[in-house]
């Protein structure tokens, strides 16, 4: 599902709050594992930081979700951080940074 | 902390490995143990009278804990808990081989003795590690932090601080992340300053407690690992912030940091990077040295008599680490996320690929028996270890562990830079 990146961000102001509980419970449990697991290389497992930096819902509190959503798909150029969009779809990525924000589960 | 009667700690002793069988099979086996948990605790195995050349470790990367493993019955011996958060865990082993020196990501420093399977000391010494290394004579284990960014340097004996080396750049007037931690001749450390771009030899031979500090400045932007090949002499970091390698010759570190490779890394990349390969193993046959190539497909052959690029061997995805077998004929080779449930063996002499495996679902780590007749690859999400004969590629067997990462055998402890 490829999408121009500005119309991504516009349709997220508008619907990330239904479309973070509009994931199955497996893809849910799916997706807790793969960042725990895979953004944990290196944010570390407790995603408290390690190259990458800390990504708690106490270091994130001032970014706006669609500035982590972009992030999260299209990587942060200068830096490690790659674009996970061929991979995640865009409301995998609106999910985690929902659950980032409030602390994400175990 | 275990204790040494800690029977709760330990998985069924002396668990073989077996040739893979059905699931319900394995829950019958899984009750079992679970039923050998409640037992009391039987001798361990520092009761027989035994050498430790065949002996290793597993980290389970989720849970804190460690697998020891003995490689001549392929077997498992137990599980030492307690060991902090272990998501990227390393490590070194004593000269003696009979304790392992583990460095956690929560900047725990655990002495493991191999023989009775308990922690013989731990401490917190730093909010956030990378690794470390162990000196040259086996007296000093160096510590590398990402928080507060520097080195400490213990006594291998007794994990008391002798010294600690704030990483703090004169040039960003700050303190960096140290990463590409290194051991070398005379008693000599490297390492690397990610956010200062700088490379510091820390000479621990004349008194350990006021290390003598040789820096290196501007060796490139953002080095993000190293590794010092097997005689000690190259020690070559990978940087992250542009294309290259910064290489410094231990023989003659008065000739300075050289740059290298200058197109390799991430460049133009057309793919992008999931994981960072690793360097620290950075395979190297005769004069040729394999290395992962950066975002690319690829396995990249350089010449270090004059670190020049040489060549390269398509595979199946971004390598992680491709890592030479003890007789250097092979190289084996496993890669980042999404194709990290293949492994791949090279011929050195074709350069070809000449064998795929799929093992499962993330492949994190592979270790050679110290003569390179087995080699042993982590599978995380299978909660498994397998173990193939080099020669055949059959599988021979394979383990139980919890999300198993990286693995360790004591043989490491006559090497360098591992």
């Amino acid at each position: 599902m490829k999408t121009h990146p500005w119309l991504t961000t516009l349709i997220f102001c508008c619907a990330l709050p239904v479309q973070a509980g509009g994931l199955s419970v497996a893809r849910q449990q799916d997706l807790t594992h793969f960042v725990r697991q895979e953004c944990g290389f290196c944010h570390g497992l407790k995603l408290t930081g390690g190259l990458g930096s800390s990504i708690t819902a106490e270091a994130l509190k001032n970014k706006p979700a669609e500035t982590l959503i972009a992030a999260i798909l299209h990587g942060i150029p200068g830096t490690a951080m790659p674009g996970w969009a061929p991979h995640l779809s865009e409301a995998d990525t609106a999910w985690i940074v929902d659950e980032l924000l409030k602390g994400f589960p175990e | 902390m275990t204790s040494p009667m800690g029977c709760d700690t330990r998985t069924k002793r002396g668990e073989s490995a077996s040739a893979p069988r059905p699931t319900r099979f394995r829950s019958l086996l899984t009750l079992l143990a679970a039923l050998a948990l409640t037992l009391p605790a039987l001798v361990t195995h520092a009761d027989e009278l035994r050498g430790t050349g065949d002996l290793g470790l597993i980290i389970e990367r989720a849970k804190g804990s460690i697998q020891l493993v003995d490689t001549t019955k392929r077997s498992l011996l137990q599980r030492v808990e307690g060991l902090g958060d272990t998501s990227h865990a390393a490590a070194v082993f004593s000269r003696d081989a009979r304790y392992a020196y583990v460095f956690g990501r929560d900047g725990g420093l655990t002495k493991v003795d191999l023989l009775t399977g308990t922690i013989v000391k731990r401490v917190i010494q730093s909010g956030n590690s990378i690794g470390g290394a162990i000196s040259q004579d086996g007296r000093w284990i160096a510590a590398a932090n990402y928080v507060p960014g520097g080195v400490k340097l213990f006594d291998a004996e007794t994990l008391e601080q002798v010294a600690d080396i704030p990483a703090y750049s004169e040039e960003t007037k700050a303190l960096s992340r140290v990463v590409g931690l290194e051991d070398s001749f005379n008693n000599r450390f490297v390492f690397s300053l990610f956010d200062a771009g700088e490379i510091w030899i820390m000479d621990v031979s004349e008194d350990p407690r006021k290390p003598k500090l040789t820096k290196f400045k501007n060796i490139g932007n953002q080095p993000y690992d190293a590794l010092i090949t097997g005689d000690g002499r190259w020690y070559v970091a990978g940087l992250y912030g542009e294309d290259g390698v910064a290489v410094l010759d231990m023989w003659h570190p008065e000739r300075g940091v050289k740059r290298a490779l200058p197109d390799y890394g991430k460049g133009e990349q057309k793919l992008p990077v999931y994981k960072m390969p690793h360097l620290e193993t950075w395979a190297v046959a005769g004069n040729l040295a394999f290395i992962p190539g950066v975002g690319r497909h690829e396995v990249v052959l350089v010449d270090i008599a004059t670190w020049q690029k040489v060549g390269v061997i398509p595979v199946a995805g971004q390598p992680v680490f491709v890592m030479s077998d003890p007789t250097g004929r092979r190289l084996w080779v496993n890669f980042a996320f999404p194709h990290y449930d293949t492994v791949q063996v090279i011929d050195v002499e074709s350069r070809a690929v000449m064998h795929t495996m799929h093992p499962g679902k993330a492949v994190l780590h592979m270790e050679f028996t110290p003569r390179g007749e087995n080699v042993w690859v982590s599978v995380r999400d299978a909660n498994r270890v397998d173990i193939y004969d080099t020669e055949t590629f059959k599988k021979l067997g394979e383990l139980p562990a919890n999300a198993p990462s990286g693995i360790f055998f004591s043989s490491r402890a006559h090497r360098f830079g591992l």
